[in-house]
């Protein structure tokens, strides 16, 4: 079978509605060929729905989804050169690990020796030699897991789609399988669309994010730029947490801002805002304490508690209740103690769309 | 064109040109004599009636396979899509048109008739050719549709679709409106609403003789107190019976599951039949009473005492079967919270658990109320000068009166009975099940029954199962004596007449009720696998598929569980005596009835087997290619297997113990067990009648047991009473 290596996805203007609820709200997009883009937000975004669109398992309302270039909006899921990893992994419970990898080739219409001969260099690939002749119930959850990937990518689909899968595993084992995602799709160059609802899993396998929030796209972009360029008041908080706090900009010039943070000044890229009120997010990392009579900020300790490799802390200030964390072996701060908060260069940032 | 619509379209022009259009007398497949003529005459074909001008009402029908057949060649577009569609739709209202405009000489719709060519013409019922054809129509319809885009593009869905809604339209719908039509006119035929009035208001069906003076009331109002009185008596024993079974160490346990199983596989007058050889005038009970205690034999047992004792008898076990799901539903972390909040048993039982268990409770009272309505063959038996809507129907149908009209009114009467308790189990209940079983893990102890319940419980219990324990004493034994109640002489005599075997001139079938043991097993070997078939599929389509119009089939399929036997029969009789469909007297109208009777068997147990398997399991098939017949064959149907299974035998056994629909449906040539024995009972002859049913009933058990074994109850998880624990309110001393 000729592979027909990775290929595209792009979203035009596409709506998803069920009756008056508007699950997909025209949203466009695209998946450039060989890159690994999640798509992320809270439950209830759309960002499911999205997958499936892209799957065929939903068909649009509205709008065109093209796939390689090709118009496949109206295309069953069964006509798409698209495989999906489930987030119950979906194994056929009354089929063997290989008769299920090998299912994709076999119901092609395939020879049953080719089919399997192709599912166990895919089951070999997640390493999972060995375990050809074991029932789904027999294996573990990161075996499951496995079987699933392998089974998607037995068909070689010119689009990988991953539904938070990595819902059903432990904490610890978390990290391993999105690490061995990652360079799964790098090694074998796939396009993958990948949902989630854990913006660290988000941050850590992207090419690019597109954060979704009530059916439509937030912000697209790439890792960093989510983090230290939040467009909104939404995405800074949902990607790490953020101080949302209202600032007034005194002036701007040749795109740096003087920023009025309560009684502090600070130098920001202005972000195309003008002068007058705007919002800032501040990183809790980024809020640097100090003693009272420092520079910065003066605020009182409201909360302190211990978390280990650092502290979180709750200081009320002019500006409101600020959430700060500092990292490192510190005492804890009695309630009511007086401290000063400077900022440091990165991590605070204009919001442009408040 | 796919190769799916070119092997449609040739059975289309098979249907068309060259099997027999009609279905003449004396159909066969191994005598060929009826074939005389072919293909033109009475076994002719469609394509060689219409050319020589014998029938050129079918032309048009062949002009839209035409049109189809010049699009052989084309590739699949949206176009060719639009031709399907109208060819399949037109195609489809003039064969129906054809079919009902002309019909016998003088009925059948005259303008129509004239204005296809056939002003004044008759023809028979249609046959096989017919029904390929139409199916065939049906078919390009569908696949245009496919083609158009819809069900996705899906032949096989929207093929499917189309199937079912024909089938359901043809044999549930078109019958059950025939009922309609025929009570709107009179005897001569001619559109008579003011008789329809008159019968709908006779004091034959609402009168109140029994409460104003001493004649008998109307038989709705007869049927609604039995109804009634059933739905209550057979509630309380119910839930009596499961709070036993699951909340005390009773014994026997394992012997009041086994009673559930009796009413699948006992024909339902059967326990009528048994309460006359005890109760009887000369039964064996009132002769004991007659002989120690002087009490004279009396005639009580038949009317309303009789019925509904038959009928709490037949149908508690249903109750209880509602019931213990129920009980068994209502999650024990929720008693303990009461009591660890202080409830004793009493207070946390009537605060708690009988709250819990009301809509429960109202639905097992609906399935009694609506079984007693749809109930003939205890009514039949017992009945007396007590009539029910059921047995008056059938009166009036076979009796001497014949009289369609009144019997369709009867029908349309029962009919709104059973669907308005339909409609408030589902709309009233529907948003009030308490149901508690949850995913979550619910480990807990029930609480244990407050004493005076146990006690009230165990009062009505025991005479319950010592009466239904000894009734089918009667069953078992009874065709063993001479005559029961009067010469208890041991015999084989009955079994005799029904089930002698000759060995002396090879293998032969001398006994009475071979015959009818032997259609009955064939029609119901044939119509299990299509009603588990039809079922499966009408589920899969609700579960699975999203198409405008799904909740109108869900609800037709639902409401299809509400049709009373009876009514049914009534239904098939009037609709299908007459061309176009003319199929009555024959086996397949049998075979079609019961599909058709058990059909909501078969959605049932595919529904409660799809909820069980994840959706992603279809899903993850079709993004890996594979089409939905594939992704059904594959996947969905061997995870279904015990769903098709139970349905299959449940549907088998329900064919064998059925008697409302098939008494009116039954001839000469194709006699039904249940018929049959009916018969023997209206002539009295109760040994035979009693002999034969209790080879129906082993027969059945047997099966039936069978399944329990593969299938298997259901598990909760939970953990059960072991026999120190105590409750929270409870310290130990």
């Amino acid at each position: 079978m000729a592979k027909a290596g990775p290929a595209s996805v792009e979203f035009r203007n596409v709506s998803m509605r069920y009756g008056a609820v508007t699950a997909v709200d025209n949203i466009s997009f695209t998946i450039e060929p060989g890159k690994l883009v999640t798509l992320l937000g809270p439950s209830g975004c759309g960002k499911t729905t999205t997958l499936r669109m892209i799957a065929g398992l939903e068909i649009a309302s509205e709008g065109q989804v093209l796939i390689g270039g090709k118009d496949v909006t109206r295309l069953s899921a069964a006509d798409r050169d698209v495989s999906m990893v489930f987030q119950s992994y979906a194994l056929f419970p009354h089929m063997s690990v290989l008769e299920n990898a090998a299912y994709g080739p076999l119901v092609k219409g395939l020879p049953k020796a080719e089919a399997q001969d192709m599912a166990l260099a895919k089951l070999a690939l997640v390493g999972l030699k060995g375990f050809e002749k074991r029932y789904p119930s027999e294996l573990s959850g990161g075996q499951q897991q496995r079987v699933a990937v392998a089974r998607a990518l037995v068909l070689e689909p010119q689009v990988l789609l991953f539904d938070e899968p990595l819902s059903n595993l432990d904490a610890k084992l978390r990290r391993k399988v999105r690490e061995e995602i990652r360079e799964l799709q790098q090694s074998l160059n796939l396009t993958v669309a990948y949902v989630t609802h854990d913006q660290e899993e988000a941050l850590a396998v992207s090419d690019r994010i597109i954060v979704m929030s009530n059916a439509r796209i937030a912000q697209e972009g790439s890792p960093r730029e989510l983090y230290e360029e939040p467009a909104n008041p939404f995405v800074a908080d949902f990607i790490g947490d953020a101080n949302m706090v209202p600032v007034t900009i005194a002036e701007v010039s040749e795109g740096i801002a003087d920023v009025m943070i309560g009684s502090a000044k600070v130098k920001l890229p202005a972000r195309g805002l003008a002068a007058g009120p705007a919002r800032a997010a501040i990183r809790p990392e980024s809020l640097l304490m100090g003693p009272a009579s420092g520079p910065g900020l003066r605020g009182t300790v409201r909360k302190c508690a211990y978390l280990g490799n650092h502290l979180d802390l709750m200081i009320e200030t002019e500006v409101g209740e600020l959430f700060v964390v500092q990292p490192g072996g510190r005492d804890l701060l009695p309630y009511g103690s007086e401290v000063g908060l400077s900022f440091a260069n990165s991590g605070v940032t204009l919001i442009p769309q408040s | 064109m796919r190769p799916a619509t070119r092997l449609v379209l040739l059975l289309g022009w098979l249907g068309y040109a060259v099997i027999p259009w009609y279905l003449p007398d004396g159909v066969s497949l191994s005598q060929f004599g009826w074939l005389a003529g072919y293909p033109f005459g009475r076994a002719g074909t469609a394509f060689a009636l219409a050319l020589s001008g014998t029938a050129p009402w079918l032309l048009p029908v062949g002009v839209a396979l035409l049109a189809v057949t010049l699009l052989l060649g084309r590739s699949e577009s949206a176009a060719v899509g639009r031709t399907l569609i109208w060819a399949g739709l037109l195609g489809m209202v003039l064969f129906f048109a054809q079919g009902f405009a002309i019909t016998l000489q003088g009925q059948g719709i005259p303008w129509l008739a004239a204005l296809l060519g056939g002003s004044g013409a008759a023809q028979g019922g249609m046959g096989f050719g017919a029904f390929l054809t139409v199916l065939s129509l049906l078919l390009l319809l569908c696949h245009g549709l496919a083609y158009r885009g819809f069900c996705r593009g899906d032949i096989f869905t929207t093929s499917s679709i189309g199937i079912i809604v024909l089938l359901i339209g043809l044999f549930i719908f078109f019958p059950v409106a025939t009922i309609l039509q025929s009570a709107l006119v009179d005897q001569a035929g001619a559109f008579a609403p003011g008789i329809f009035v008159a019968r709908l208001f006779d004091s034959s069906i609402w009168g109140l003789g029994c409460v104003t003076a001493n004649t008998n009331c109307g038989v709705a109002w007869n049927t609604l107190i039995l109804a009634v009185l059933t739905g209550v008596i057979t509630t309380l024993l119910g839930l009596a019976c499961a709070l036993l079974v699951l909340r005390t160490r009773m014994p026997g346990k394992r012997l009041m599951r086994a009673l559930t199983v009796l009413p699948i596989i006992t024909p339902p007058f059967v326990i009528g039949l048994a309460l006359i050889l005890l109760f009887g005038r000369s039964g064996v009970v009132s002769g004991l009473l007659y002989d120690w205690f002087s009490i004279p034999r009396s005639r009580w047992i038949y009317g309303l005492p009789g019925v509904l004792l038959a009928q709490v008898l037949a149908f508690a076990p249903i109750a209880f079967l509602v019931l213990i799901g129920v009980v068994q539903g209502i999650s024990p972390s929720l008693e303990e919270a009461s009591q660890t909040l202080g409830a004793k048993r009493w207070a946390t039982f009537r605060t708690v658990t009988w709250p819990l268990l009301k809509p429960g409770l109202a639905n097992a009272f609906l399935l009694g109320f609506v079984e007693s309505m749809a109930d003939f063959g205890n009514p039949l038996v017992l009945g007396g000068n007590f009539e029910v809507l059921s047995t008056k129907i059938f009166f009036a149908v076979v009796g001497a009166a014949h009289n369609q009209g009144q019997a369709a009114v009867l029908a349309m009467v029962l009919l709104v009975f059973t669907l308005g308790a339909f409609w408030v189990q589902q709309r009233w209940l529907g948003g009030k099940s308490y149901t508690t079983v949850t995913g979550k893990g619910d480990s807990g102890l029930p609480a244990k029954l407050p004493k005076p319940v146990t006690f009230i419980s165990a009062l009505v219990i025991v005479p319950w199962v010592a009466l239904t324990f000894v009734i089918y004493v009667i069953i078992l034994m009874g065709g063993f004596v001479k005559t029961m109640g009067r010469d208890h002489t041991p015999t084989l005599e009955h079994y005799r007449t029904g089930f002698a075997v000759d060995f002396s001139r090879g293998l032969f079938f001398e006994g009475a009720a071979w015959d009818s043991l032997f259609t009955t097993l064939k029609v119901a070997a044939i119509s299990a696998p299509l009603t588990a078939v039809l079922g499966l599929l009408t589920a899969y389509l609700l579960m699975r598929q999203q198409f405008r119009g799904r909740h109108v089939l869900e609800f037709t399929t639902m409401l299809s569980f509400a049709i009373p036997g009876t009514v049914l029969g009534v239904a098939y009789i009037l609709a299908f005596n007459v061309p176009p469909v003319e199929i009555t007297g024959t086996g397949l109208i049998l075979i079609i009835a019961f599909v058709f009777r058990n059909m909501p068997v078969g959605v049932r147990s595919g529904i409660a087997g799809l909820s069980q398997i994840d959706k992603s399991l279809d899903e993850a098939s079709i993004t890996l290619r594979a089409r939905s017949f594939t992704t059904l064959w594959r996947v969905v149907l061997p995870l279904l297997r015990p769903a098709l299974v139970s349905a299959l035998v449940y549907s088998f056994v329900r064919s064998i113990t059925s008697v409302s629909a098939v008494i009116f449906l039954v001839s000469a040539e194709y006699n039904l067990a249940t018929a049959y024995i009916v018969g023997r009972v209206e002539a009295g002859e109760f040994g035979l009648a009693i002999a034969y049913s209790s080879v129906l009933i082993v027969v059945m058990a047997i099966g039936i047991g069978l399944i329990q074994l593969g299938v298997g109850e259901r598990k909760l998880g939970r953990r059960s009473a072991i026999p120190l624990a105590t409750s929270a309110a409870q310290p130990v001393k």
